[in-house]
């Protein structure tokens, strides 16, 4: 069986761990309960798939690994996942407080994601890579769900009111040039590509097009521009927010290694 | 289009038929902005632990309920009434299981 590089593993769980991480910020701060519990499903569907890769992932590495000692004994240096997933709840211009969360940001990013894992967990169901196609077969049902949920609430709030319209678009408008990172193969996504256990991410870019032109003509969005800068999350340079992220995330397994419940 | 706001939004009515189950039964209501948004909401908030594989949600309001102050004409006429019960049938043994 052929195995895809651990590198290549890792930036599929640690986008999920760090956007599960964001998304679970809404729990007990959901703007409705129906929605804090869609979004605390979200989050444990992405940590559910975080937890499959890392395990997979520890085993390959054997020793001392665990899928705890990768998720929370690695620093932000070392995490490959997308910069787009470990910004903020909210826009590029207000301060870093809970209070400032803002849905639309949060659904337009798992809009964006989820549009690019659909695509993507559908071909990694034939990756040469077993484990990882299993892991893949499991984690598209879920990533279905999230494109559904997201494109719904992007659609109501671009067809909204003026409001919510406007601060849709504002999502949109920030976060949009991020998803320039998904089409620009890392060394461990060539890597993969090379041994045949995943696709090329540039044969999904005009599906992905497509998609999100689709639901932001329905929601009465516009597209913005997108040239120039190019996120390196997924090769381990990020903005500053991830730092953060994961200071929280990993504060108590650090202060308490090894512990159990 | 104007979705009207939450504190307007309609109230549903969830029925969820489980696994084993072939009725849909009623299993609570919840606040959504149209249908399609109700059968999502349904689906987060009463089927996170393998309860369904179905749902149906109906607009509350198209629900015609009786009337508690009837609750004597309507049913306890039926109270002494146990000859509309079939047990005083012997149900032969090749019918099986009724």
């Amino acid at each position: 069986m052929n195995k895809a590089p651990n590198e290549y593993l890792l930036h599929l769980a640690d986008n999920a761990v760090v956007l599960g991480q964001r998304v679970a910020e809404w729990c007990g701060h959901g703007p409705i309960l129906e929605e804090d519990l869609a979004l605390a499903n979200v989050s444990l569907d992405l940590i559910g798939q975080a937890r499959l890769l890392y395990q997979l992932v520890a085993t390959r590495l054997g020793g001392d690994a665990t899928e705890d000692s990768l998720a929370y004994f690695r620093d932000d240096t070392e995490f490959l996942n997308y910069t787009l997933l470990e910004l903020p709840n909210h826009d590029a211009l207000v301060g870093y407080a809970a209070s400032d969360m803002d849905y639309a940001t949060t659904i337009v990013r798992n809009f964006f994601y989820s549009a690019l894992m659909v695509l993507l967990w559908d071909k990694l169901q034939s990756s040469t890579d077993a484990d990882l196609a299993a892991i893949a077969a499991k984690s598209l049902k879920e990533a279905r769900y999230h494109l559904h949920h997201s494109a719904d609430w992007l659609v109501k709030f671009g067809d909204g009111t003026e409001e919510s319209h406007q601060r849709a678009q504002a999502a949109v408008d920030h976060l949009h040039p991020y998803t320039e990172e998904f089409w620009t193969p890392s060394a461990q996504e060539e890597a993969a590509i090379a041994n045949g256990t995943a696709p090329d991410v540039r044969a999904l870019h005009q599906a992905w097009d497509a998609l999100v032109a689709d639901t932001l003509a329905t929601a009465t969005l516009k597209r913005p521009q997108t040239q120039g800068y190019v996120p390196e999350g997924k090769q381990a340079r990020h903005s500053e927010h991830l730092s953060y992220l994961l200071g929280e995330m990993q504060s108590l397994a650090r202060a308490h290694p090894g512990a159990t419940w | 289009m104007s979705t009207p706001a939450l504190k307007d939004w309609p109230l549903w009515e969830v029925f969820v038929r489980s696994k084993q189950g072939l009725e849909h039964k009623h299993c609570g209501s919840l606040h959504a902005a149209d249908a399609a948004q109700a059968l999502h909401m349904a689906r987060d908030v009463y089927t996170r632990r393998q309860e369904g594989v179905s749902i149906w949600v109906v607009p509350s309001v198209a629900i015609t309920a009786s009337n508690p102050d009837d609750k004597g004409e309507l049913f306890d006429p039926a109270a002494d009434k146990i000859y509309r019960h079939p047990t005083f049938y012997e149900i032969p043994e090749e019918v099986g299981h009724m």
